[in-house]
């Protein structure tokens, strides 16, 4: 309440008009704001706020042995205040209110990000680290504008389907189980609660509906995007419950409320770890995923100490931390050489930037087609958002 | 020396003018009402007025009707809408068929020595957090929970998360509002009319249908105005034990932390306000605020 005053203050101060700053006009369908880089790294500012997903910044609190900020703050004085989030779209609000230096961004909030001025462009100059970061994670559509990098890659990894092996028999191998078989689960199913999630219904008819002519599943116009909805009507009977706080996911397997979903390696381990019955896989129709870069506020209180985190995050050491204990692909070659598992790497493809192009990566939709139409226009993410309340009903 | 003349001075001024000195008193809760209250209703209604930019989530502040369109119009604000109020008046009703006898017997039957601790006794449940109330509610109707275990040995099993668990979440945390406006209905009620009508020959079901209700009818929708404006605004319990419905607390939620549309959210908001003006001035018209 107190922010929606504050809106309607300083609308009337500035007498209800919108601010621009000069933009630069970019291929991507938006412009990004100019704003100035960081140049020249001074002594830290003895604090940072760390806006993250779950499990990309753990200082020990929920499992003592997973622990490397408390290092980081030890090493640069930083003290380190950390936020986590649960979509891409509370990131992207959560940043909006200016309180945070760094976050961790997928490729659907990256680019929002960048186009509300949020974030400034990153010189990589002033990370070493940024030097071993694998080359096929580097100047890529979701994390840099016009050859500008807006971050520095952190890790990538796909969308898996967890189930509970004590009551899905046999083991699923396809998305079907969780679409167009969801009834033989119902009232069991789970899914992640966000637009973006779409994108997994429409992955499915990619594979299973070649007709409706859908290739990037990003890239929806009216009709593509109105199939992808009716199966995730279809499916919906079937849900216990919308998942997108990753602990009541982890809650909802344990009790046996939810037996079949959507989920996240990291969720995989925390309900493994609590001795629940589950297994992951990768479905044979592929999965959408994740490539995230850590991103800096563009009016952040402590931009030395973020640069800090930057560079300490994509460390190998603290880069092969974070992605043993996520689950996911490091951005850091030398990253593979400490992991306690040391197939690790060779498990998640770390350097295979052939199984990484299999992964359809979160991305914000836009207008102007991704998988490069142009004969029509592609739903925009307003629409999405608009057709996942539709779903949810 | 100085300083105390002055004081002096604006005490005796202060004394002279009482006009002043109500004004100071209170100029500081108005100020609060004013701009706490009344200013953060107004900006919920520009809120609505404006847009917002699909993929920055920035608020554009052009004015449009849009977003109170789409309330309108849109049949999922329709759906959710229809589905809060149904829920809202279904809890109202469990918790008034609930809180009738249970009130009853605490202001009639029950000796003053007791009526206290009967009192102490539905307010504790205050006491407790609300959300271990709805966590208990959701590992109560749970796979293998309270009511899957009772209900084993009759074959039943619990529904799920979903309307019924919200139903029953709310029922229960909003009981206590229901249960002491009627009490306090009933305490006021003469024990002579009960015994009048009895001695002219009615029997129990009468004196409590034309005696005892009409006259504690203002109590009940007293009562039914706290459950019904709590469901109506709350979204925690549903989250918790609602499974996939939502309700319009929910979608105000997703639009304001999820969506980044603070326009929407406010338009949707603006609906449960509407609802409440309506309930109130039918509720002042059963004569219930005086109940309050």
């Amino acid at each position: 309440m107190r922010k929606i005053l504050a809106i309607a203050v300083v609308a009337m101060l500035t007498a209800c008009g919108t601010t621009s700053e000069s933009p630069t006009e970019n291929s991507q369908g938006f412009t990004a704001p100019k704003l100035p880089m960081h140049d020249k790294l001074g002594p830290g500012e003895g604090a940072v706020s760390i806006l993250a997903w779950p499990g990309y910044a753990e200082d020990g609190s929920n499992d003592p042995k997973t622990d490397w900020v408390t290092p980081f703050e030890k090493q640069t004085g930083c003290q380190a205040t950390i936020k986590t989030f649960g979509t891409s779209d509370e990131a992207v609000t959560l940043m909006k209110t200016g309180d945070y230096d760094v976050i961790s961004a997928s490729g659907d909030a990256s680019l929002r990000l960048i186009a509300a001025g949020d974030v400034a462009p990153v010189n990589t100059g002033l990370v070493p680290n940024y030097g071993d970061v694998t080359a096929f994670l580097k100047d890529r559509p979701w994390n840099s504008v016009g050859g500008q990098m807006y971050g520095v890659p952190h890790g990538w990894g796909a969308n898996l389907l967890m189930y509970r092996t004590d009551v899905v028999k046999p083991a699923p191998t396809s998305w079907a189980a969780v679409f167009t078989d969801a009834g033989k689960y119902q009232g069991k199913v789970t899914a992640y609660d966000s637009p973006i999630y779409i994108a997994d219904a429409a992955l499915f008819l990619m594979k299973t509906k070649p007709d409706l002519g859908i290739k990037n599943p990003y890239a929806l116009d009216e009709k593509q995007l109105g199939a992808a909805v009716d199966l995730l009507k279809t499916q919906k009977p079937n849900v216990s419950e919308y998942w997108s706080d990753y602990l009541k996911e982890v809650q909802s397997f344990k009790s046996g409320n939810s037996v079949i979903g959507t989920t996240w390696q990291v969720i995989v381990n925390t309900a493994k770890a609590e001795k629940a019955p589950v297994e992951a896989i990768l479905p044979e129709e592929g999965a959408t995923g994740w490539s995230d870069t850590w991103m800096v506020a563009a009016k952040g209180k402590h931009p030395n100490c973020a640069y800090q985190w930057l560079n300490w995050i994509v460390s190998p050491q603290a880069n092969a931390q974070v992605a043993e204990y996520f689950g996911e692909a490091p951005a850091n070659q030398k990253a593979c050489a400490l992991t306690a598992d040391k197939s690790f790497c060779e498990t998640y493809h770390a350097g295979d930037a052939s199984y990484a192009e299999k992964i359809w990566y979160w991305s914000t939709p836009v207008p102007q087609c991704l998988d490069g139409r142009t004969d029509v226009r592609c739903t925009d993410y307003a629409a999405w958002t608009r057709a996942w309340t539709e779903i949810k009903g | 020396m100085r300083t105390v003349s002055a004081r002096s001075r604006l005490s005796s001024w202060l004394t002279r003018t009482p006009r002043a000195r109500l004004a100071l008193l209170l100029s500081a809760p108005l100020l609060w009402l004013g701009l706490a209250y009344i200013g953060a209703l107004a900006a919920l209604l520009i809120t609505a007025l404006w847009s917002t930019n699909a993929f920055t989530g920035q608020i554009e502040r052009v004015w449009t009707l849009d977003n109170i369109r789409i309330v309108l119009t849109d049949p999922v604000y329709r759906a959710v809408t229809f589905r809060t109020i149904g829920v809202a008046v279904l809890v109202t009703l469990i918790d008034a068929a609930l809180a009738l006898p249970v009130a009853f017997f605490m202001a009639k039957v029950a000796s003053p020595r007791w009526r206290p601790l009967l009192v102490a006794a539905i307010l504790l449940p205050l006491w407790a957090s609300y959300l271990v109330k709805a966590y208990a509610w959701r590992s109560m109707f749970g796979g293998g929970g309270l009511i899957d275990w009772l209900g084993a040995p009759f074959g039943i099993t619990s529904p799920g998360y979903g309307l019924t668990a919200t139903v029953c979440t709310l029922a229960y945390l909003w009981f206590p509002y229901m249960v002491l406006p009627i009490f306090a209905g009933l305490d006021r009620l003469p024990g002579s009319l009960l015994e009048a009508a009895g001695d002219l020959g009615a029997r129990p079901g009468r004196i409590l249908r034309t005696v005892v209700l009409p006259m504690v009818f203002p109590a009940v929708v007293a009562g039914s105005i706290f459950t019904f404006s709590l469901t109506l605004g709350d979204y925690v319990a549903v989250e918790i034990v609602g499974g996939t419905k939502q309700f319009l607390g929910n979608l105000v939620y997703d639009n304001i932390g999820a969506a980044s549309n603070q326009p929407l959210a406010a338009a949707v908001g603006l609906v449960p306000v509407v609802v409440m003006i309506v309930y109130l001035s039918l509720s002042r018209r059963a004569g219930a605020l005086e109940h309050l």
